[in-house]
């Protein structure tokens, strides 16, 4: 990429993007990789996850990136049947956080699992794929 | 330091689809407010306009609006804070009466939403929520409501039901106002026909009951200085006490889905300027955007304990016969959210409560009501505690 090319990897990310520029654009390569990445301040250890450029405790930008392994438990979701502009085909699908401990992660969970299965309290992992239409994103799947 | 008093109120009514322009809507309710205060332009000398943006083409809505009020050229700012933008005007109104530049301050909340489609509007409150890590997955503010409800039912043992039962209440008391878009009966049985409009699913467990209406509208409240309010006003009603509390927007930053810790923590300093705890509010208003929001306003606030909130609908304790009568006017779910307009609209409420105004939903001489006016997702907060004395 020539330098004076805008670096707007993030219009990658989910669905629908409404962000095209971050400094922690390198989330989205990551991504592309298969990993799904948050990051620690160097200095005081906290972790994030969405990751973020700064660390508002330490103020300073020293961020190290870390992937986001093992599970997380299922700390709610709601599945939609009304959607917003943009996302009516991809009806019904469903969103949720799940709990890492150190941090939490908000996506969507694998529309492969029904429903009905779905449980607060349960163990699932985030894997790394892509949309219907080959956009980068990330689904909760059961551990 | 002296008191702060709100001396007249008016409110548009609420409706689907308002046949005019945002400085027409904002006159509605100002010619009322004025009218109930019984005074002039020349007696006001700031204003602070609220309102949401991106729901109508005016940048910078203040100026247009004062011009069409002949407010001209007394000072006017704007705010916004999401749905909560006019109670956060009428914290602005009370700040700058407190710090003595100003002696009366009109604060007008307007909202048009109906220039766009539904879904549009669900796009653009949905980017009112984390748009870098959250909206790329499809949100929506029924969708984070519902996750939510879906968290305190998991914990708590709560039902589809309990919330119908708000739903149930707002609509008998909907059915008196004659400023709510929505005054038709909703009962039990409607929520039990998932082919309907009341009962039909949205974001699960919510349907569309637990869901209030967009709506375009207007409020406006006039706040004076103590001496000015004594001097203009017969029936001032005091501001108490006045809280707000702000928390991360991205879900994933919260420590916990079965309450808003920053409506909890906008309670506990508004109790704590006013000097009295739950038990001395007689009336509230409280931001039921969703059913579960007034669930989760039951305990946030303290009248019930965490997770108690459902024994409060199921047992009566918020009609207005009971211990706390919550949201008399119908709320949001019957009279609309016209997202700028609808704190002003809940004090106005309250304000007709206190002063013996509120004609069939008048409580019997309540001396303390309280106003939950609610920000995006649980983004920002704003409780305010209002008194007769």
């Amino acid at each position: 990429m020539a330098k004076e090319q805008i670096d707007d990897r993030f219009k990658r990310f989910g669905s629908v993007s409404f962000v095209s520029i971050s400094r922690v654009n390198d989330f989205i390569d990551y991504l592309d990789s298969g990993k799904l990445m948050g990051n620690r301040c160097t200095q005081c250890g906290r972790s994030f996850f969405p990751p973020r450029a700064d660390c508002f405790q330490c103020r300073t930008n020293a961020m190290e990136w870390f992937e986001v392994e093992n599970t997380g438990e299922l700390a709610t979701f709601t599945t939609l049947t009304y959607a917003p502009a943009g996302f009516e085909k991809e009806l019904p699908y469903t969103i949720a956080v799940l709990d890492y401990g150190d941090f939490k992660v908000f996506g969507r969970t694998d529309p492969a699992i029904p429903v009905e299965e779905l449980r607060v309290g349960m163990r699932m992992k985030s894997v790394v794929t892509k949309t219907s239409e080959g956009r980068l994103t990330y689904v909760f799947q059961k551990a | 330091m002296g008191k702060v008093a709100i001396i007249g109120v008016g409110q548009s009514n609420f409706v689907r689809k308002y046949p005019g322009s945002i400085r027409e809507l904002s006159y509605e309710a100002y010619r009322e407010a004025m009218a109930h205060a019984e005074i002039t332009n020349e007696d006001i000398d700031a204003t602070v306009v609220c309102s949401a943006p991106e729901y109508d083409r005016q940048r910078s809505p203040a100026g247009v609006i004062m011009e069409y009020l002949g407010l001209n050229p007394q000072p006017t700012l704007y705010t916004e804070s999401l749905c909560s933008s006019s109670s956060t005007g009428l914290r602005l109104g009370y700040s700058l009466i407190k710090s003595g530049l100003h002696d009366v301050v009109l604060v007008l909340g307007f909202q048009i939403m109906s220039q766009i489609s539904s879904a549009e509007t669900q796009e653009r409150m949905g980017r009112g929520a984390d748009i870098q890590w959250e909206a790329p997955f499809g949100t929506m503010m029924p969708a984070y409501y519902a996750m939510h409800a879906q968290a305190h039912m998991a914990k708590y043992g709560t039902t589809q039901e309990d919330l119908a039962l708000i739903r149930v209440k707002a609509a008998t008391y909907g059915q008196l106002n004659e400023k709510a878009v929505y005054r038709k009966p909703v009962t039990l049985e409607m929520f039990n026909d998932p082919a309907g409009f009341i009962g039909g699913p949205v974001a699960s467990p919510l349907r569309g009951g637990d869901c209030c209406a967009n709506a375009d509208g207007s409020s406006c409240v006039i706040l004076a200085s103590e001496e000015r309010a004594k001097t203009l006003c017969k029936k001032p009603v005091w501001i108490k006490g006045i809280g707000a509390a702000s928390a991360p927007v991205n879900l994933a930053a919260r420590d916990r889905f079965t309450g808003f810790v920053c409506a909890e923590m906008a309670a506990s300093r508004a109790y704590k300027m006013a000097g009295i705890t739950a038990k001395h509010i007689d009336v509230a208003e409280v931001h039921d955007c969703f059913t579960i929001a007034e669930l989760f306003a039951y305990e946030g606030l303290g009248f019930a304990r965490p997770g108690g909130g459902p024994e409060l609908i199921r047992s009566k304790e918020v009609y207005k016969e009971g211990s706390i009568p919550v949201n008399l006017d119908g709320g949001l779910l019957s009279k609309g959210h016209p997202i700028g307009a609808t704190g002003g609209s809940q004090i106005r409420t309250i304000v007709l409560q206190l002063r013996g105004e509120a004609g069939a939903i008048q409580v019997k001489e309540p001396t303390f009501g309280l106003v939950h006016n609610m920000g995006g997702v649980g983004i920002y907060a704003n409780i305010t505690i209002l008194g007769r004395e």
